[in-house]
């Protein structure tokens, strides 16, 4: 019996990193696979017709044996679909044609087909030239392209014309070695951090969203550390240590366990639509009725995440102070110093590792939170970033993205869920990272604070 | 019981007399610590307080420091008197007050800063001094401590890497630092292995000369190694106090023989 004791807990230990390691792998390979050139096929049916895209997965037939397989099609436009399921056993052939094309386009989505020429009010390019031009084209900066049209055909036959402009990247992957995939893969993935979001989410990347993200949780931290640190410093180090005070900080830790969404409520009871008017009645009166303050925004937002990380703030920055030894304290008094000097130059710096937890924890917190932002500032899509070139540069009153949020938005409001999966676990992965970022600079500041000291790390 | 020391012909006289305690009673949250201490504590002498634990020799030495104040549970009455000022006048600066009498706790404190920041703490707050002034003063003070040589390479590095041993000294060089009169020792070498007791022991007899120390210890042999004078406390109270050789040779109550003969704990 006393064995089974360390297997059963570690045991637990086990299966709480192999969930971990699932999650990250599931988040690894489906998000960044999303970015990877895929082989594309062309599959010829008994009936005869011809199938373009990429087999996505196989199942099992409800009805009879056998599998049938899901090919990604493209083409909205022609078809009016872009998932088709196919029975295997009534696919007679499989090819892998090296000139088989994959566009990815601004209005109707992905195109797969064959490009048969490029023509640009001069000349007609056609085969090989075409696809040169086209990829010459495709490499220039969007605003110096030629208005050029393309001539597209579909695997059936079909001819539509598509001009340059909606095209945003080409690609033939069957043509594609390894090396060419992996540099495509790259800036894929860059193209996905570094730009705005296209096709109403559907589309192109989440740069608005991390950058409000990031932004929003750091005016979060910079308006809850001084609250929270001053609160605690208070709890524990000034205020008599009687019932009273026992029952503030009973309060306090009950309110780390409250909803957030109730929090969400109360930013936008008491923070935009009291406070938030009575700032556009006070200050912004000439833009009245169309709301500054008095709607959701960046301040708002982060001053609801503050309310709701200030007990994870007091509770960390608390324990750090309470376990700082009074004889250090006492040290510090017998050599004269008063409580403020004691405070300043003996406590403070030695809470200051677990002032950074309690940074963590709230950035932690804060980062993965969406049902409160959806009250109280975060959009769908911003029109302009919330920090800009434009005086006063940090515009507190616009709304902004959130990776959270653009998650839940891709997720279940595109036209097309099928297809923004890989997208959403992508995001997915890049708001843990983030999280994982953020953590990292603070563990490592703190690391290197206790080093400093010599304190053990 | 009574506090005798008016047996003993060679008391210190009032003169000579650093710190003097009046009928002091202390009470925390409620529970009576200390019951009118009376007794006098002689300049450039060593005082050893000894006792049983739990009998308030720590209690009194904090209220000398004023430590209590950190607590507001507690309640006192009778008189303190550091050269003729009574510590608990509302016109005292405490903070200047402490700076006159330094504390040594029991185990050692030293902040986490360097070693060179430990003994320049004390005279930050005192304000600006010349750099080259704060470095002979340091210099000065980890020397009188017998820490200078063991240390004078290192000065930057962080204090905690000191061994226990070397922290209590330089606790000690640091309050030392800001000059006090009086030095008060909380079992300074009770969580100290047997070289590093002896050298702080050495230390106390050393100092001497400078200022008037107060040690509290548990430690009979220490206590009559290292000091001039002895108190025994007792449950609150002063039992007996009187010059060391007088009190261990031939303690005037049987109490006190029977706590240093090792009778009683």
């Amino acid at each position: 019996m006393t064995r089974i004791w360390p297997w059963l807990c570690a045991a637990s230990v086990a299966l709480s990193l192999f969930m971990l390691g699932l999650l990250l792998a599931l988040l690894l390979t489906r998000g960044l696979g999303h970015f990877w050139p895929s082989t594309l096929e062309v599959a010829t049916l008994d009936s005869g017709e011809l199938i373009a895209g990429e087999a996505v997965r196989e199942t099992a037939l409800p009805q009879r044996d056998g599998k049938e397989r899901l090919y990604f099609t493209a083409n909205r436009d022609i078809d009016g679909a872009r998932w088709r399921w196919v029975a295997i056993d009534s696919i007679a052939s499989r090819q892998t044609p090296t000139k088989l094309l994959r566009l990815q386009r601004g209005p109707w989505g992905d195109f797969i087909g064959y490009l048969s020429a490029y023509e640009d009010g001069q000349q007609r390019l056609e085969g090989e030239a075409a696809w040169q031009a086209l990829a010459t084209a495709l490499a220039a900066p969007a605003n110096t392209r030629p208005p050029a049209t393309l001539v597209l055909e579909t695997a059936d036959g079909q001819l539509i014309r598509q001009a340059l402009a909606d095209i945003h990247r080409a690609q033939r992957p069957n043509a594609m070695h390894p090396g060419e995939k992996l540099r495509y893969w790259a800036h894929g993935v860059w193209q996905f951090l570094s730009e705005g979001p296209r096709a109403a989410n559907t589309g192109g990347g989440v740069w608005p969203a991390i950058f409000g993200t990031v932004l929003m949780v750091i005016v979060m931290s910079v308006i809850v550390m001084p609250f929270g640190v001053l609160a605690a410093i208070y709890l524990n180090e000034i205020a008599h240590q009687g019932r009273l005070t026992r029952l503030v900080r009973i309060g306090v830790r009950n309110l780390a366990g409250v909803p957030s969404i109730v929090y969400g409520v109360f930013g936008l009871g008491v923070f935009v639509y009291g406070i938030g008017s009575s700032v556009d009645q006070w200050f912004f009166e000439d833009t009245l009725p169309s709301p500054t303050f008095g709607t959701g925004g960046l301040l708002w937002a982060s001053l609801t995440l503050a309310l709701l990380t200030l007990p994870v703030v007091i509770v960390a920055t608390e324990e750090g102070l309470a376990r700082i030894p009074d004889s250090q304290r006492e040290g510090a008094v017998a050599l004269g110093a008063t409580r403020l000097e004691t405070l300043t130059r003996i406590v403070l710096p030695m809470a200051m590792p677990a002032m950074l937890t309690a940074v963590i924890l709230a950035v932690a917190r804060a980062a993965g939170e969406v049902a409160p932002l959806m009250l109280v500032g975060v959009a769908k899509l911003a029109p302009q970033m919330p920090l800009d070139g434009d005086f006063p540069y940090l515009h507190l009153e616009r709304k902004f993205m959130h990776l959270g949020y653009h998650l839940f938005d891709t997720a279940f409001h595109g036209d097309d869920v099928q297809a923004a999966i890989p997208l959403v676990y992508a995001t997915a992965l890049l708001l843990v990272t983030i999280v994982l970022v953020l953590n990292l600079t603070a563990i490592f500041l703190r690391h290197y604070l206790r080093r400093q000291r010599g304190q053990p790390c | 019981m009574l506090a005798s020391n008016q047996g003993h012909n060679n008391m210190p006289h009032q003169d000579q007399s650093c710190l003097s305690i009046d009928a002091f009673s202390l009470a925390y949250a409620g529970k009576q610590a200390l019951h009118e201490l009376t007794l006098e504590i002689p300049r450039h002498r060593v005082t050893a307080f000894i006792g049983p634990s739990g009998c308030g020799k720590s209690t009194l030495l904090r209220a000398i420091n004023r430590l209590h104040d950190l607590n507001d549970e507690t309640s006192h009455q009778g008189r303190i008197m550091v050269e003729g000022i009574d510590i608990h006048s509302p016109d005292i600066d405490v903070s200047e007050l402490r700076r006159r009498i330094g504390m040594v706790f029991q185990t050692p404190n030293p902040f986490p800063m360097s070693i060179y920041e430990n003994v320049a703490f004390g005279l930050r707050l005192q304000g600006r001094t010349a750099k080259r002034k704060r470095d002979d003063i340091i210099e000065w003070a980890l020397t009188s401590a017998a820490l200078w040589d063991e240390v004078k390479d290192r000065l930057h590095q962080s204090a905690w890497q000191l061994s226990g041993g070397q922290q209590q000294r330089l606790v000690i060089a640091r309050t030392l630092a800001v000059q006090p009169e009086i030095l008060l020792l909380d079992e300074p070498a009770s969580a100290l292995d047997p070289v590093s007791t002896l050298k702080i022991e050495e230390l106390i007899c050393n100092l001497k000369s400078q200022l008037t120390l107060v040690l509290v210890t548990h430690n009979m042999q220490q206590a009559a190694r290292v000091s001039d004078f002895t108190a025994f406390l007792s449950q609150g109270e002063l039992i007996e106090y009187g010059p060391t050789d007088q009190l261990f040779t031939n303690p005037r109550l049987r109490h006190t023989e029977n706590y240093i003969t090792g009778r009683i704990n």
